[in-house]
């Protein structure tokens, strides 16, 4: 193959994988559709409210916004190859860390800083042992999950630290043009992620360090020293949420944030996020995070169970996983087989 | 990372992941530095009022309690700890074990404890009937056991139990829901529930408390969220029940530790239509009653200070006495503590129990 043909063979591969990704977004956004049109069915005396449908969006949203940051960063790590179990315990020791007494004293700022520098502080830990220490990122981040929640505990004390800040307990009740605060942190999350991903070379080398990691470093990208900035990208991602958790709860402690790794990894899987790495898009994701905060909303709007909810949960992770793996093109040979 | 590892690593990546994500809600043990509280000091003087406090014969206590990093579970731990170091009982020699973070763990430390010997031994199972199998042989083995809040289901594996009244709790929430919507002349109140862990028999225990008092009453809960006695999962489940009930006049929410996001959740909406009752009596809770400062009107208690009660009685078992205050030369097989309802009334009172 000469050099013009790998190239417009490489070109016609991204074109595809491209409306590949656009169709199974406006397939997400169906799913999203159909799961309005379910609360709009099931609770027509609501819906007829346009106020409180605009305050249910807000609502979604907002119940979206912690996961949603995490979910970004963890997106990230996927692309490139690897897993990150401990998004969810890094979220509870940098919320855990930023409110204790010491922290608080030096006010908001003090705060955030602290929460932030902890959870990029950890995902680096967790970067290092995975590149450098060569430890599987299964192992290395699930080994850290464990570490980081019992670290919560002790500085804790096991108890609830409520947060006596005004600002930072302020960010959960902002709203700026009716629009919580916390919603535009996600979008603002969410679009520097876009363009971390798709407009720079941080963003490409992701992609190929995740497809091809052998390949990646052939062409010169300095493997080791990317995946740990990958989860250090995750873990200051904790750090965020973390802040924007501790606003909405006024109070931090060691169990919270229970479970966050899963729902962020669901959210990305059921978003497109190949679980192999070398491909995913931050909007699949976003829309996997708002579909699960919507099946929550639908659940509780209908008054029912939360075993039922879960249930649905994991349905929903089977029923994109199923896809992504028949693929369209099975399901065409599939169809062409019946009418045969 | 090689082939076989990632595939390893992904087929156990939601049954692992999902089990050691459960499993560090009771993850990570460590010690507290425990001090005395107003609660024990009240405990000993009311003891010495009924003459138990003369000192008796020597007596090693036993404890276990499972690893905690909720408020409750962990004042308890603190509680019983606070309790030995305090010394009130010049008597009393407490060795606790650290327990982990699940029923196989707890046993294990357990075998270790009753190859120590102590003369009584207090515990806190992690489940009840996991842990009824260790109850029977302790008490086999001639060693008296004092269960600690989760009844073992078999009346040979402890001497005493000592409970909290999960039912109770419910009947108290609702007993106050009812008088309150009675008084303010509300026919048919639209009652919201923000329950605890749902997989757990104590949460199904109270809410049925709940329901069964109010139905008596003609009421009924128009919607119920489970959250995790955790604050973040109460200001989640509770910003949900909000968006359902677009008018709320009673919300009964099963713990105050959780309560904190649930409160946080109701000035977020901008949402004080309603009268908040909280449960288990957390200082914080106990604090805003008595300010008056929030939709938190009152809390039914689920008293961590039943840690200090259990020592108490393990101590005179040991000691072959029986309670002061009764006629009973032995101390009785079952205690259950009566959920109280704390308001701005009484709140000063129960200041002092609050964990």
């Amino acid at each position: 193959m000469t050099a013009t043909a790998v190239k417009s063979d490489v070109r016609r591969r991204w074109a595809g994988e491209n409306s590949e990704n656009t169709t199974r977004n406006l397939v997400l956004l169906g799913v999203l559709a159909a799961l309005i049109a379910i609360g709009a069915i099931t609770r027509p005396q609501l819906y007829s409210d346009s106020t409180w449908v605009w305050n249910n969006v807000l609502s979604i949203l907002q119940l979206a916004s912690v996961i949603g940051v995490v979910t970004v960063g963890m997106t990230f790590v996927i692309i490139g190859g690897g897993i990150d179990l401990s998004v969810g315990a890094i979220v509870a020791l940098a919320g855990v860390w930023a409110t204790t007494v010491a922290t608080q004293s030096f006010g908001a700022g003090g705060m955030i800083f602290t929460a932030v520098a902890v959870g990029l502080g950890v995902g680096l830990v967790n970067g290092l042992l995975i590149a450098y220490g060569k430890l599987v990122p299964f192992i290395a981040t699930l080994a850290m999950l464990v570490a980081a929640r019992g670290l919560a505990a002790q500085i804790s004390g096991k108890q609830t630290q409520i947060s006596e800040s005004a600002v930072i307990n302020g960010i959960a009740s902002t709203k700026i043009l009716g629009i919580p605060l916390l919603v535009y942190i996600l979008a603002v999350v969410a679009a520097a992620g876009w363009v971390l991903l798709n407009r720079t070379t941080f963003g490409r080398r992701t992609v190929a360090v995740g497809g091809n990691a052998e390949a990646a470093r052939l062409a010169g990208i300095d493997i080791k020293r990317h995946t740990m900035l990958l989860y250090g990208l995750s873990g200051l991602c904790c750090g965020l949420a973390a802040i924007m958790l501790t606003s909405q709860a006024t109070s931090a402690q060691a169990a919270m944030a229970n479970l966050y790794e899963l729902d962020a990894i669901a959210a990305a899987i059921i978003g497109g996020t190949l679980l192999s790495g070398g491909r995913g898009t931050i909007v699949g994701s976003l829309l996997g995070v708002i579909i699960f905060a919507t099946i929550t909303n639908l659940f509780a709007i209908n008054g029912l169970s939360t075993e039922a909810q879960n249930m649905v949960k994991g349905g929903i992770i089977i029923a994109a996983v199923l896809v992504q793996q028949f693929r369209f093109d099975a399901v065409t040979r599939l169809l062409g087989r019946i009418r045969n | 990372m090689t082939q076989s590892s990632r595939d390893l690593s992904r087929r156990r990546l939601l049954l692992g992941g999902a089990a050691l994500g459960a499993g560090t809600l009771l993850t990570a043990c460590t010690s507290n530095e425990a001090e005395p509280n107003d609660a024990q000091i009240k405990t000993g003087g009311s003891e010495a009022a009924g003459g138990n406090a003369a000192p008796g014969t020597e007596v090693v206590i036993g404890f276990s309690a499972p690893a905690a990093d909720h408020g409750w579970l962990g004042a308890i731990i603190t509680n019983a700890n606070a309790k030995a170091q305090a010394q009130a009982y010049p008597d009393v020699e407490l060795k606790a074990v650290e327990s982990g973070s699940d029923a196989a763990t707890q046993r294990a430390a357990l075998a270790t404890l009753l190859g120590q010997k102590p003369n009584v031994i207090v515990l806190l199972p992690h489940d009840g009937k996991e842990l009824n199998a260790f109850g029977l042989e302790a008490m086999a083995a001639g060693i008296p056991v004092v269960n600690l809040d989760r009844a073992f289901p078999s009346a040979r594996a402890y001497r005493t139990q000592i409970l909290g009244d999960n039912y109770g709790m419910g009947v108290a929430a609702a007993d106050y829901v009812i008088a309150q919507m009675k008084a303010k002349g509300v026919a048919a109140p639209i009652i919201g529930e923000i329950a605890g862990m749902d997989e757990l028999e104590l949460t199904q225990t109270r809410s049925k408390g709940f329901t069964d008092t109010l139905a008596a009453a003609g009421f009924e809960v128009a919607n119920r969220r489970a959250a995790r006695f955790t604050v973040d999962s109460g200001q989640q489940e509770a910003s949900q029940l909000l968006q359902a009930l677009p008018r709320m006049d009673a919300l009964w929410n099963h713990d105050d530790d959780q309560g904190v996001g649930v409160l946080a959740a109701l000035s977020q909406a901008g949402r004080k239509e309603m009268i908040m009752v909280g449960g288990a009596g957390s200082k914080k809770a106990i604090e805003s009653i008595q300010a008056d400062d929030s939709p938190l009107k009152a809390t039914v208690t689920y008293s961590p200070s039943m840690a200090s009660s259990a020592i108490s009685l393990a101590r005179l078992i040991g000691q072959g006495r029986g309670l002061g205050d009764l006629v009973e030369l032995q101390v009785p097989k079952e205690i259950v503590l009566a959920s109280e309802t704390v308001t701005k009334d009484n709140a000063s009172a129960y200041l002092k129990l609050g964990f």
